[in-house]
Protein backbone atom coordinates (compact mmCIF):
# COMPACT_ATOMS: atom_id res chain seq x y z
CA UNK A 1 0.00 0.00 0.00
CA UNK A 2 2.73 2.49 0.84
CA UNK A 3 4.42 1.80 -2.29
CA UNK A 4 1.10 1.77 -4.51
CA UNK A 5 1.81 4.67 -7.02
CA UNK A 6 -2.24 5.46 -6.80
CA UNK A 7 -3.53 4.71 -3.34
CA UNK A 8 -7.21 5.53 -2.12
CA UNK A 9 -7.54 5.65 1.16
CA UNK A 10 -11.31 5.99 2.87
CA UNK A 11 -12.72 8.09 0.09
CA UNK A 12 -16.18 9.73 0.70
CA UNK A 13 -17.84 11.97 -1.67
CA UNK A 14 -21.35 13.94 -0.75
CA UNK A 15 -23.66 15.80 -3.73
CA UNK A 16 -26.12 17.81 -2.59
CA UNK A 17 -29.17 18.78 -4.72
CA UNK A 18 -31.88 20.48 -4.23
CA UNK A 19 -30.87 20.75 -0.32
CA UNK A 20 -30.70 16.44 -0.24
CA UNK A 21 -27.86 15.28 0.75
CA UNK A 22 -26.59 11.73 -0.65
CA UNK A 23 -23.60 9.96 0.56
CA UNK A 24 -22.54 8.82 -3.08
CA UNK A 25 -18.69 6.71 -2.03
CA UNK A 26 -18.78 6.13 1.34
CA UNK A 27 -15.36 5.19 2.61
CA UNK A 28 -13.35 3.36 -0.51
CA UNK A 29 -9.84 2.43 -0.90
CA UNK A 30 -7.94 0.98 -3.70
CA UNK A 31 -4.56 1.05 -4.58
CA UNK A 32 -2.92 0.55 -7.82
CA UNK A 33 1.09 -0.32 -7.57
CA UNK A 34 3.00 0.88 -10.55
CA UNK A 35 3.07 -0.97 -13.53
CA UNK A 36 -0.28 -3.16 -12.38
CA UNK A 37 -3.82 -3.68 -14.81
CA UNK A 38 -6.61 -2.97 -11.99
CA UNK A 39 -10.13 -3.16 -12.95
CA UNK A 40 -12.46 -1.10 -10.87
CA UNK A 41 -16.04 -2.77 -11.81
CA UNK A 42 -19.72 -1.66 -10.75
CA UNK A 43 -22.94 -1.49 -12.64
CA UNK A 44 -24.69 2.10 -13.29
CA UNK A 45 -24.69 4.57 -9.62
CA UNK A 46 -22.13 1.93 -7.77
CA UNK A 47 -19.45 5.11 -7.58
CA UNK A 48 -17.08 3.90 -9.97
CA UNK A 49 -17.03 7.00 -12.03
CA UNK A 50 -17.37 9.09 -9.52
CA UNK A 51 -14.09 7.47 -8.33
CA UNK A 52 -12.15 7.98 -10.80
CA UNK A 53 -13.71 11.74 -11.05
CA UNK A 54 -12.05 12.46 -7.53
CA UNK A 55 -8.78 11.15 -8.87
CA UNK A 56 -8.53 13.13 -11.34
CA UNK A 57 -9.90 16.14 -9.34
CA UNK A 58 -12.67 16.49 -12.31
CA UNK A 59 -15.82 16.76 -9.79
CA UNK A 60 -17.60 19.59 -9.84
CA UNK A 61 -17.82 21.47 -6.13
CA UNK A 62 -20.54 21.86 -5.44
CA UNK A 63 -22.65 19.71 -5.83
CA UNK A 64 -19.95 17.03 -4.83
CA UNK A 65 -18.04 17.50 -1.93
CA UNK A 66 -15.42 15.36 -0.79
CA UNK A 67 -16.21 14.84 2.87
CA UNK A 68 -12.96 12.09 3.78
CA UNK A 69 -10.70 10.42 2.97
CA UNK A 70 -7.22 10.80 1.15
CA UNK A 71 -5.63 9.98 -2.72
CA UNK A 72 -2.03 9.75 -2.86
CA UNK A 73 -0.29 9.79 -5.86
CA UNK A 74 3.13 8.83 -5.24
CA UNK A 75 3.01 9.48 -1.24
CA UNK A 76 1.46 12.82 -1.70
CA UNK A 77 -1.87 13.49 -1.11
CA UNK A 78 -3.84 15.20 -3.90
CA UNK A 79 -6.80 16.54 -2.04
CA UNK A 80 -4.33 18.61 0.07
CA UNK A 81 -2.25 19.65 -2.58
CA UNK A 82 -2.26 23.06 -3.83
CA UNK A 83 -4.49 23.41 -6.98
CA UNK A 84 -1.14 24.34 -8.97
CA UNK A 85 0.49 21.06 -7.89
CA UNK A 86 -2.09 19.01 -8.72
CA UNK A 87 -2.72 20.65 -11.69
CA UNK A 88 0.63 19.69 -13.09
CA UNK A 89 -0.04 16.27 -12.70
CA UNK A 90 -3.30 16.14 -14.60
CA UNK A 91 -2.75 14.84 -17.49
CA UNK A 92 0.65 14.30 -17.07
CA UNK A 93 1.65 12.05 -14.56
CA UNK A 94 -1.39 10.82 -14.49
CA UNK A 95 -3.71 10.67 -17.49
CA UNK A 96 -7.75 9.80 -18.45
CA UNK A 97 -8.94 7.80 -21.57
CA UNK A 98 -12.70 8.73 -22.52
CA UNK A 99 -15.14 6.62 -23.46
CA UNK A 100 -17.62 8.44 -25.98
CA UNK A 101 -14.68 9.46 -29.13
CA UNK A 102 -17.21 11.48 -30.47
CA UNK A 103 -17.84 13.69 -27.82
CA UNK A 104 -14.52 14.08 -26.22
CA UNK A 105 -13.15 15.48 -29.77
CA UNK A 106 -13.54 19.12 -31.17
CA UNK A 107 -15.36 18.32 -34.47
CA UNK A 108 -13.59 21.88 -35.89
CA UNK A 109 -9.90 21.37 -35.31
CA UNK A 110 -7.80 18.57 -36.77
CA UNK A 111 -6.36 16.25 -34.40
CA UNK A 112 -3.01 17.55 -34.85
CA UNK A 113 -4.59 20.77 -33.68
CA UNK A 114 -5.74 19.47 -30.59
CA UNK A 115 -2.95 17.28 -29.81
CA UNK A 116 -0.82 19.74 -30.30
CA UNK A 117 -2.66 22.02 -28.03
CA UNK A 118 -2.77 19.52 -24.99
CA UNK A 119 0.75 19.02 -25.53
CA UNK A 120 1.34 22.76 -25.42
CA UNK A 121 -0.32 23.38 -21.85
CA UNK A 122 1.14 19.90 -20.63
CA UNK A 123 4.17 21.93 -21.04
CA UNK A 124 3.48 25.00 -20.03
CA UNK A 125 2.03 23.36 -16.60
CA UNK A 126 5.37 21.39 -16.65
CA UNK A 127 7.15 24.75 -16.72
CA UNK A 128 8.85 23.56 -20.53
CA UNK A 129 8.60 24.56 -23.98
CA UNK A 130 9.24 22.70 -27.07
CA UNK A 131 8.56 25.13 -30.88
CA UNK A 132 5.39 23.67 -32.53
CA UNK A 133 7.88 21.53 -34.85
CA UNK A 134 8.95 19.36 -32.13
CA UNK A 135 5.10 19.08 -31.01
CA UNK A 136 4.59 17.68 -34.13
CA UNK A 137 7.02 15.25 -34.00
CA UNK A 138 6.01 14.29 -30.34
CA UNK A 139 2.14 14.04 -32.08
CA UNK A 140 3.16 11.88 -35.08
CA UNK A 141 5.31 9.74 -32.42
CA UNK A 142 2.56 8.50 -29.96
CA UNK A 143 -0.09 8.36 -32.95
CA UNK A 144 2.42 6.13 -34.12
CA UNK A 145 2.44 4.40 -31.07
CA UNK A 146 -1.19 3.05 -31.37
CA UNK A 147 -0.43 1.37 -34.52
CA UNK A 148 -1.65 4.35 -36.70
CA UNK A 149 0.13 3.23 -40.02
CA UNK A 150 0.08 6.91 -41.58
CA UNK A 151 0.55 9.23 -38.39
CA UNK A 152 0.81 12.45 -40.60
CA UNK A 153 -2.24 11.95 -42.47
CA UNK A 154 -4.26 10.63 -39.14
CA UNK A 155 -2.93 13.99 -37.86
CA UNK A 156 -4.14 16.68 -40.26
CA UNK A 157 -7.80 14.49 -40.38
CA UNK A 158 -10.91 15.86 -38.45
CA UNK A 159 -13.00 13.56 -35.98
CA UNK A 160 -15.45 12.79 -38.91
CA UNK A 161 -13.03 11.83 -41.27
CA UNK A 162 -11.90 8.67 -38.85
CA UNK A 163 -13.50 5.40 -37.47
CA UNK A 164 -14.68 4.60 -34.41
CA UNK A 165 -11.78 2.95 -33.75
CA UNK A 166 -9.73 5.42 -34.99
CA UNK A 167 -10.74 7.88 -32.82
CA UNK A 168 -10.78 5.94 -29.78
CA UNK A 169 -7.15 5.20 -30.75
CA UNK A 170 -6.41 9.01 -31.26
CA UNK A 171 -8.19 9.77 -27.47
CA UNK A 172 -5.33 6.54 -26.52
CA UNK A 173 -2.48 8.70 -28.11
CA UNK A 174 -3.60 12.11 -26.11
CA UNK A 175 -2.92 10.38 -22.73
CA UNK A 176 -0.28 9.17 -23.51
CA UNK A 177 1.18 12.91 -24.87
CA UNK A 178 3.34 13.80 -21.59
CA UNK A 179 4.08 10.22 -20.97
CA UNK A 180 1.93 9.70 -17.72
CA UNK A 181 3.19 6.80 -15.13
CA UNK A 182 -1.20 5.98 -14.51
CA UNK A 183 -3.72 5.52 -17.51
CA UNK A 184 -7.11 5.74 -16.13
CA UNK A 185 -9.62 4.46 -18.78
CA UNK A 186 -12.89 4.94 -18.31
CA UNK A 187 -15.15 2.23 -20.30
CA UNK A 188 -13.34 2.08 -23.55
CA UNK A 189 -14.40 0.69 -26.71
CA UNK A 190 -18.28 0.66 -24.88
CA UNK A 191 -19.22 2.63 -27.71
CA UNK A 192 -17.71 -0.05 -30.20
CA UNK A 193 -18.33 -2.64 -32.20
CA UNK A 194 -17.43 -5.75 -30.71
CA UNK A 195 -14.28 -6.21 -33.35
CA UNK A 196 -12.99 -2.71 -32.83
CA UNK A 197 -13.31 -2.93 -28.89
CA UNK A 198 -11.30 -5.82 -28.96
CA UNK A 199 -8.60 -4.22 -30.80
CA UNK A 200 -8.80 -1.35 -28.69
CA UNK A 201 -8.45 -3.52 -25.43
CA UNK A 202 -5.47 -5.40 -27.12
CA UNK A 203 -3.79 -2.15 -28.08
CA UNK A 204 -4.09 -0.46 -24.38
CA UNK A 205 -2.73 -4.00 -23.04
CA UNK A 206 0.25 -4.04 -25.38
CA UNK A 207 0.65 -0.29 -24.40
CA UNK A 208 0.76 -0.79 -20.55
CA UNK A 209 3.22 -3.28 -20.51
CA UNK A 210 5.50 -2.58 -23.00
CA UNK A 211 5.93 1.12 -21.54
CA UNK A 212 5.85 -0.17 -18.09
CA UNK A 213 2.32 2.41 -17.42
CA UNK A 214 0.12 1.78 -14.58
CA UNK A 215 -4.13 1.17 -15.46
CA UNK A 216 -6.86 1.58 -13.87
CA UNK A 217 -9.88 0.15 -15.99
CA UNK A 218 -12.83 1.37 -15.09
CA UNK A 219 -15.44 -0.89 -16.62
CA UNK A 220 -19.28 -2.52 -15.78
CA UNK A 221 -18.24 -5.20 -18.43
CA UNK A 222 -16.46 -8.33 -16.17
CA UNK A 223 -15.65 -9.87 -19.50
CA UNK A 224 -13.19 -6.10 -20.28
CA UNK A 225 -12.37 -6.57 -16.29
CA UNK A 226 -10.86 -10.56 -17.33
CA UNK A 227 -9.13 -9.19 -20.24
CA UNK A 228 -7.31 -6.59 -18.63
CA UNK A 229 -6.81 -6.68 -15.31
CA UNK A 230 -5.25 -8.79 -12.63
CA UNK A 231 -7.07 -6.97 -9.69
CA UNK A 232 -9.98 -6.09 -9.72
CA UNK A 233 -12.20 -3.74 -7.20
CA UNK A 234 -15.66 -4.34 -7.09
CA UNK A 235 -18.42 -1.46 -6.08
CA UNK A 236 -21.55 -1.50 -5.52
CA UNK A 237 -23.59 1.57 -4.27
CA UNK A 238 -20.69 3.11 -2.98
CA UNK A 239 -18.78 0.78 -1.37
CA UNK A 240 -15.96 -1.42 -2.05
CA UNK A 241 -17.71 -4.49 -2.02
CA UNK A 242 -14.90 -6.97 -2.31
CA UNK A 243 -11.42 -7.10 -4.08
CA UNK A 244 -8.90 -9.85 -4.70
CA UNK A 245 -7.05 -10.82 -8.23
CA UNK A 246 -8.99 -10.99 -11.37
CA UNK A 247 -8.69 -15.03 -11.97
CA UNK A 248 -9.57 -16.03 -7.99
CA UNK A 249 -12.38 -13.66 -8.37
CA UNK A 250 -13.86 -15.25 -11.27
CA UNK A 251 -12.94 -18.93 -9.74
CA UNK A 252 -14.79 -18.13 -6.71
CA UNK A 253 -16.44 -14.89 -5.82
CA UNK A 254 -16.93 -14.24 -1.70
CA UNK A 255 -19.44 -11.62 -1.50
CA UNK A 256 -22.86 -11.89 -2.69
CA UNK A 257 -23.32 -9.17 -5.03
CA UNK A 258 -19.84 -10.40 -6.88
CA UNK A 259 -21.90 -13.83 -6.87
CA UNK A 260 -24.94 -12.49 -8.63
CA UNK A 261 -23.47 -9.85 -10.78
CA UNK A 262 -21.09 -13.02 -11.88
CA UNK A 263 -24.20 -15.24 -12.32
CA UNK A 264 -25.94 -12.76 -14.21
CA UNK A 265 -23.59 -12.61 -17.12
CA UNK A 266 -24.79 -14.57 -20.26
CA UNK A 267 -22.17 -17.13 -20.92
CA UNK A 268 -20.63 -17.84 -24.61
CA UNK A 269 -20.83 -21.56 -23.88
CA UNK A 270 -24.82 -21.43 -22.68
CA UNK A 271 -26.51 -23.13 -19.99
CA UNK A 272 -27.54 -19.71 -18.64
CA UNK A 273 -30.36 -19.93 -20.43
CA UNK A 274 -32.96 -17.12 -18.95
CA UNK A 275 -36.41 -17.68 -18.13
CA UNK A 276 -37.48 -18.94 -14.39
CA UNK A 277 -37.19 -22.61 -15.47
CA UNK A 278 -33.44 -22.12 -16.79
CA UNK A 279 -32.46 -19.76 -14.50
CA UNK A 280 -31.67 -22.00 -11.78
CA UNK A 281 -29.05 -23.97 -14.29
CA UNK B 1 -46.32 -23.61 -43.61
CA UNK B 2 -45.64 -23.20 -39.89
CA UNK B 3 -43.16 -20.90 -40.11
CA UNK B 4 -44.88 -17.59 -38.14
CA UNK B 5 -42.70 -15.16 -40.83
CA UNK B 6 -40.83 -15.94 -43.69
CA UNK B 7 -38.21 -13.81 -45.67
CA UNK B 8 -36.86 -14.46 -49.26
CA UNK B 9 -34.76 -12.87 -51.23
CA UNK B 10 -34.62 -9.22 -49.27
CA UNK B 11 -33.04 -6.64 -50.85
CA UNK B 12 -32.99 -3.16 -49.84
CA UNK B 13 -31.06 -0.64 -52.05
CA UNK B 14 -29.89 2.69 -50.53
CA UNK B 15 -28.95 5.38 -53.61
CA UNK B 16 -25.46 6.77 -53.25
CA UNK B 17 -25.45 10.39 -54.93
CA UNK B 18 -22.56 12.77 -56.02
CA UNK B 19 -22.26 16.25 -54.82
CA UNK B 20 -24.81 17.51 -57.33
CA UNK B 21 -27.29 15.05 -56.38
CA UNK B 22 -27.25 13.01 -59.42
CA UNK B 23 -27.64 9.55 -58.23
CA UNK B 24 -24.32 7.35 -58.99
CA UNK B 25 -25.02 3.77 -57.41
CA UNK B 26 -26.48 1.85 -54.76
CA UNK B 27 -25.24 0.51 -51.44
CA UNK B 28 -26.64 -2.64 -50.90
CA UNK B 29 -27.88 -2.41 -47.18
CA UNK B 30 -29.62 -5.40 -47.28
CA UNK B 31 -28.27 -7.97 -49.80
CA UNK B 32 -30.24 -11.26 -50.60
CA UNK B 33 -31.39 -12.06 -46.96
CA UNK B 34 -34.15 -15.26 -46.85
CA UNK B 35 -34.80 -16.85 -43.52
CA UNK B 36 -38.08 -18.05 -41.54
CA UNK B 37 -39.35 -18.32 -37.79
CA UNK B 38 -41.37 -20.90 -36.61
CA UNK B 39 -44.20 -20.45 -34.39
CA UNK B 40 -42.98 -19.78 -31.65
CA UNK B 41 -39.34 -19.80 -31.26
CA UNK B 42 -36.49 -17.25 -31.22
CA UNK B 43 -34.36 -16.21 -34.37
CA UNK B 44 -31.67 -14.32 -33.59
CA UNK B 45 -29.81 -11.72 -36.13
CA UNK B 46 -26.07 -11.43 -35.34
CA UNK B 47 -24.27 -8.22 -36.42
CA UNK B 48 -22.42 -5.62 -35.78
CA UNK B 49 -22.90 -1.62 -36.82
CA UNK B 50 -23.80 -1.17 -40.68
CA UNK B 51 -24.26 -4.95 -41.03
CA UNK B 52 -28.30 -4.20 -41.83
CA UNK B 53 -29.93 -5.59 -39.00
CA UNK B 54 -31.76 -2.82 -38.52
CA UNK B 55 -32.97 -1.97 -42.02
CA UNK B 56 -34.46 -5.77 -42.02
CA UNK B 57 -36.31 -4.72 -38.68
CA UNK B 58 -37.23 -1.59 -40.32
CA UNK B 59 -38.54 -3.62 -43.66
CA UNK B 60 -40.57 -5.98 -41.57
CA UNK B 61 -42.43 -3.36 -39.75
CA UNK B 62 -43.04 -1.96 -42.65
CA UNK B 63 -40.92 1.29 -42.09
CA UNK B 64 -38.66 1.18 -45.61
CA UNK B 65 -39.88 -0.22 -48.33
CA UNK B 66 -37.80 -3.52 -49.61
CA UNK B 67 -36.27 -3.05 -53.05
CA UNK B 68 -37.28 -6.12 -53.69
CA UNK B 69 -38.04 -9.89 -52.21
CA UNK B 70 -40.91 -11.00 -49.95
CA UNK B 71 -41.83 -10.64 -46.45
CA UNK B 72 -44.47 -13.34 -45.58
CA UNK B 73 -46.24 -13.56 -42.07
CA UNK B 74 -48.14 -16.41 -41.61
CA UNK B 75 -48.24 -17.38 -45.41
CA UNK B 76 -49.60 -14.47 -46.28
CA UNK B 77 -47.20 -11.40 -48.26
CA UNK B 78 -47.32 -8.42 -46.42
CA UNK B 79 -45.84 -6.03 -48.91
CA UNK B 80 -48.18 -3.26 -49.26
CA UNK B 81 -50.13 -4.53 -46.29
CA UNK B 82 -47.59 -3.01 -43.64
CA UNK B 83 -48.68 0.18 -41.58
CA UNK B 84 -52.29 -1.20 -41.75
CA UNK B 85 -53.88 -2.01 -38.26
CA UNK B 86 -54.61 -5.63 -38.89
CA UNK B 87 -51.02 -5.53 -39.44
CA UNK B 88 -50.24 -3.70 -36.00
CA UNK B 89 -51.73 -5.98 -34.67
CA UNK B 90 -49.87 -8.88 -35.41
CA UNK B 91 -46.26 -7.38 -35.19
CA UNK B 92 -44.95 -5.09 -32.69
CA UNK B 93 -41.54 -3.48 -31.72
CA UNK B 94 -39.29 -3.16 -28.89
CA UNK B 95 -37.14 -0.46 -28.91
CA UNK B 96 -33.48 -0.34 -27.90
CA UNK B 97 -33.58 2.77 -25.94
CA UNK B 98 -36.78 2.76 -23.78
CA UNK B 99 -35.65 6.50 -22.76
CA UNK B 100 -36.42 7.89 -26.04
CA UNK B 101 -38.92 5.36 -27.15
CA UNK B 102 -41.70 6.38 -24.46
CA UNK B 103 -42.96 9.50 -24.64
CA UNK B 104 -41.98 11.88 -21.41
CA UNK B 105 -45.32 13.84 -21.20
CA UNK B 106 -47.68 10.25 -20.96
CA UNK B 107 -48.41 8.47 -18.01
CA UNK B 108 -46.99 4.57 -18.48
CA UNK B 109 -51.07 4.09 -18.64
CA UNK B 110 -51.20 6.79 -21.22
CA UNK B 111 -48.54 5.08 -23.42
CA UNK B 112 -50.17 1.75 -22.95
CA UNK B 113 -53.83 2.97 -23.81
CA UNK B 114 -52.71 4.44 -27.45
CA UNK B 115 -51.92 1.18 -29.05
CA UNK B 116 -55.65 0.19 -27.18
CA UNK B 117 -57.33 2.65 -28.28
CA UNK B 118 -55.77 2.52 -31.91
CA UNK B 119 -56.83 -0.94 -32.10
CA UNK B 120 -60.81 -0.33 -30.44
CA UNK B 121 -60.16 -1.48 -27.25
CA UNK B 122 -63.63 0.29 -25.36
CA UNK B 123 -62.20 3.16 -23.64
CA UNK B 124 -63.94 1.68 -20.57
CA UNK B 125 -61.76 -1.71 -20.76
CA UNK B 126 -58.32 0.33 -20.85
CA UNK B 127 -57.92 0.57 -16.66
CA UNK B 128 -58.61 -3.29 -16.50
CA UNK B 129 -56.11 -3.91 -19.39
CA UNK B 130 -53.48 -1.42 -18.34
CA UNK B 131 -53.27 -3.05 -15.43
CA UNK B 132 -53.27 -6.63 -16.66
CA UNK B 133 -50.60 -5.94 -19.02
CA UNK B 134 -48.41 -4.29 -15.82
CA UNK B 135 -48.88 -7.38 -14.30
CA UNK B 136 -47.51 -9.40 -17.27
CA UNK B 137 -44.43 -7.26 -17.24
CA UNK B 138 -44.19 -7.77 -13.23
CA UNK B 139 -44.76 -4.63 -12.71
CA UNK B 140 -47.61 -3.15 -10.00
CA UNK B 141 -50.85 -1.82 -11.44
CA UNK B 142 -49.73 1.55 -9.73
CA UNK B 143 -47.27 2.47 -12.06
CA UNK B 144 -50.33 2.99 -14.68
CA UNK B 145 -49.75 6.58 -12.99
CA UNK B 146 -46.36 7.09 -13.21
CA UNK B 147 -44.10 9.39 -15.87
CA UNK B 148 -41.20 7.62 -17.49
CA UNK B 149 -38.72 9.70 -15.31
CA UNK B 150 -39.83 8.37 -12.06
CA UNK B 151 -38.68 4.67 -13.68
CA UNK B 152 -35.39 2.81 -14.02
CA UNK B 153 -34.32 1.75 -16.95
CA UNK B 154 -34.88 -1.80 -16.68
CA UNK B 155 -38.84 -0.46 -15.67
CA UNK B 156 -39.07 1.59 -18.88
CA UNK B 157 -38.22 -1.19 -20.93
CA UNK B 158 -40.85 -3.48 -18.96
CA UNK B 159 -42.87 -0.27 -20.17
CA UNK B 160 -42.15 -0.55 -23.42
CA UNK B 161 -42.38 -4.40 -23.84
CA UNK B 162 -46.45 -4.36 -22.10
CA UNK B 163 -47.30 -1.50 -24.92
CA UNK B 164 -45.88 -3.72 -27.50
CA UNK B 165 -48.19 -6.26 -25.73
CA UNK B 166 -51.47 -4.59 -25.45
CA UNK B 167 -52.46 -5.72 -28.73
CA UNK B 168 -51.65 -9.34 -28.35
CA UNK B 169 -49.35 -9.55 -31.20
CA UNK B 170 -47.73 -12.99 -32.68
CA UNK B 171 -44.50 -11.28 -33.69
CA UNK B 172 -42.36 -9.41 -31.50
CA UNK B 173 -38.97 -7.70 -32.86
CA UNK B 174 -36.57 -6.86 -30.48
CA UNK B 175 -34.31 -4.62 -30.99
CA UNK B 176 -31.36 -4.69 -28.93
CA UNK B 177 -33.59 -5.04 -25.67
CA UNK B 178 -31.37 -4.99 -23.05
CA UNK B 179 -28.28 -2.73 -24.43
CA UNK B 180 -28.86 -0.18 -22.80
CA UNK B 181 -29.33 -1.98 -19.32
CA UNK B 182 -27.16 -2.92 -16.43
CA UNK B 183 -26.38 -6.52 -16.72
CA UNK B 184 -28.20 -8.05 -13.60
CA UNK B 185 -30.91 -5.86 -14.76
CA UNK B 186 -30.60 -7.66 -18.17
CA UNK B 187 -30.88 -10.77 -16.95
CA UNK B 188 -34.25 -10.23 -15.47
CA UNK B 189 -35.85 -8.45 -18.54
CA UNK B 190 -34.51 -11.24 -20.44
CA UNK B 191 -36.26 -13.87 -17.74
CA UNK B 192 -39.49 -11.81 -18.68
CA UNK B 193 -39.07 -11.89 -22.30
CA UNK B 194 -38.48 -16.09 -22.45
CA UNK B 195 -41.66 -16.17 -19.65
CA UNK B 196 -43.96 -14.39 -21.89
CA UNK B 197 -42.66 -15.97 -25.01
CA UNK B 198 -43.27 -19.35 -23.12
CA UNK B 199 -47.10 -18.06 -21.63
CA UNK B 200 -48.56 -16.55 -24.71
CA UNK B 201 -46.69 -18.76 -27.61
CA UNK B 202 -44.85 -15.52 -29.02
CA UNK B 203 -42.70 -15.50 -32.02
CA UNK B 204 -39.72 -13.64 -31.31
CA UNK B 205 -37.07 -11.54 -33.66
CA UNK B 206 -34.14 -10.45 -31.60
CA UNK B 207 -31.47 -8.54 -32.79
CA UNK B 208 -28.27 -7.80 -30.96
CA UNK B 209 -24.64 -7.35 -31.18
CA UNK B 210 -24.52 -9.42 -27.95
CA UNK B 211 -22.99 -12.95 -28.98
CA UNK B 212 -22.97 -14.27 -25.60
CA UNK B 213 -26.92 -13.01 -24.94
CA UNK B 214 -27.52 -14.45 -28.30
CA UNK B 215 -26.50 -18.02 -27.52
CA UNK B 216 -28.69 -17.79 -24.96
CA UNK B 217 -32.04 -17.14 -26.03
CA UNK B 218 -32.09 -17.28 -29.76
CA UNK B 219 -33.06 -20.83 -31.27
CA UNK B 220 -31.26 -19.77 -34.45
CA UNK B 221 -29.02 -17.84 -35.17
CA UNK B 222 -28.05 -15.81 -38.50
CA UNK B 223 -25.13 -14.11 -38.87
CA UNK B 224 -25.42 -10.74 -40.87
CA UNK B 225 -22.08 -9.38 -42.46
CA UNK B 226 -22.77 -5.93 -44.71
CA UNK B 227 -26.08 -7.06 -45.06
CA UNK B 228 -25.96 -10.58 -46.21
CA UNK B 229 -26.47 -13.33 -43.99
CA UNK B 230 -22.86 -15.19 -43.97
CA UNK B 231 -24.29 -18.34 -41.63
CA UNK B 232 -27.01 -19.16 -40.26
CA UNK B 233 -28.21 -22.00 -38.04
CA UNK B 234 -28.73 -23.76 -34.33
CA UNK B 235 -27.30 -21.10 -32.09
CA UNK B 236 -25.26 -24.26 -30.23
CA UNK B 237 -23.80 -25.10 -33.39
CA UNK B 238 -23.14 -22.25 -34.70
CA UNK B 239 -21.17 -20.89 -31.81
CA UNK B 240 -19.73 -24.48 -31.26
CA UNK B 241 -18.36 -25.02 -34.93
CA UNK B 242 -18.39 -21.54 -36.81
CA UNK B 243 -18.04 -21.89 -40.32
CA UNK B 244 -17.81 -18.40 -42.02
CA UNK B 245 -14.33 -17.01 -40.61
CA UNK B 246 -16.26 -13.43 -39.91
CA UNK B 247 -18.21 -15.84 -37.46
CA UNK B 248 -14.84 -16.75 -35.78
CA UNK B 249 -13.72 -12.93 -35.85
CA UNK B 250 -17.05 -11.75 -33.81
CA UNK B 251 -16.92 -15.02 -31.26
CA UNK B 252 -12.93 -14.60 -31.10
CA UNK B 253 -13.48 -10.56 -29.63
CA UNK B 254 -16.23 -11.46 -27.29
CA UNK B 255 -14.51 -10.09 -23.75
CA UNK B 256 -15.81 -13.86 -21.75
CA UNK B 257 -15.28 -14.79 -18.06
CA UNK B 258 -14.52 -17.93 -17.70
CA UNK B 259 -11.95 -20.72 -19.06
CA UNK B 260 -14.48 -23.02 -20.32
CA UNK B 261 -15.58 -20.11 -22.90
CA UNK B 262 -12.27 -19.09 -23.49
CA UNK B 263 -11.60 -22.53 -25.03
CA UNK B 264 -13.97 -22.30 -27.40
CA UNK B 265 -13.13 -18.58 -28.66
CA UNK B 266 -11.87 -19.20 -32.22
CA UNK B 267 -7.68 -18.44 -31.65
CA UNK B 268 -7.40 -16.46 -34.56
CA UNK B 269 -4.82 -13.76 -34.98
CA UNK B 270 -6.61 -10.98 -36.00
CA UNK B 271 -6.23 -9.17 -33.13
CA UNK B 272 -2.52 -8.72 -32.59
CA UNK B 273 -1.81 -5.27 -32.22
CA UNK B 274 1.40 -5.09 -34.05
CA UNK B 275 0.02 -4.02 -37.02
CA UNK B 276 -3.21 -1.93 -37.78
CA UNK B 277 -5.83 -4.91 -37.97
CA UNK B 278 -7.90 -3.06 -40.10
CA UNK B 279 -5.82 -4.29 -42.88
CA UNK B 280 -7.04 -8.29 -42.36
CA UNK B 281 -10.62 -6.59 -41.89
CA UNK B 282 -10.68 -5.11 -45.21
CA UNK B 283 -9.15 -8.21 -46.72
CA UNK B 284 -12.27 -10.24 -45.23
CA UNK B 285 -14.53 -7.30 -46.18
CA UNK B 286 -13.38 -7.98 -49.76
CA UNK B 287 -14.00 -11.41 -49.42
CA UNK B 288 -17.18 -11.51 -48.21
CA UNK B 289 -18.86 -9.06 -50.66
CA UNK B 290 -19.28 -6.50 -53.11
CA UNK B 291 -20.74 -4.13 -51.41
CA UNK B 292 -21.55 -1.55 -54.04
CA UNK B 293 -22.93 -1.95 -57.16
CA UNK B 294 -22.35 -0.03 -60.63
Amino acid sequence: MADALLSVRNLSVQFTTYGQTNSVLKGVSLDVPARSQIALVGESGSGKTVTMRAIMGLLRTPPAKVTGGEIFYDGRDLLTMPDRERLKLRGTAMSMVFQDPMSSLNPVFTIADQMGTILKYADRRLGRSRDRKARMARVYEVLGQVRMRDPERVASSYPIMLSGGMRQRVLIAMALLSEPRLLIADEPGTALDVTTQAQILKLLKDLVEERGLALLMITHNLGVVRETSNYVYVMNKGVVVEHRPTAELFEAPRDDYTKALIAAVPRLTGGSGFGKAGAAA
Amino acid sequence: MSAMLEIAGLTKLFPVRNGFGRKTGDVRAVDDVSFSIPRGKVYGLAGESGSGKSTIARMIMGLAKPSSGDIRLDGHSIIGETGTRAYGRKVQMVFQNPGSSLNPRRTVGQSIAVPLAAHGTPVGEHKRRIAELLEMVQLPADFALRYPHELSGGQKQRVAIARALAVAPQLLILDEPTSALDVSVQARVMDLLVDLGRQLGLTYLFISHDLSLMRNFADTVGVLYLGKIVETGPTASVFEAPQHDYTRLLLASVPVISAEEEAMRPKIPLIDGEIPTAEQLIALRAAVSQRTEK
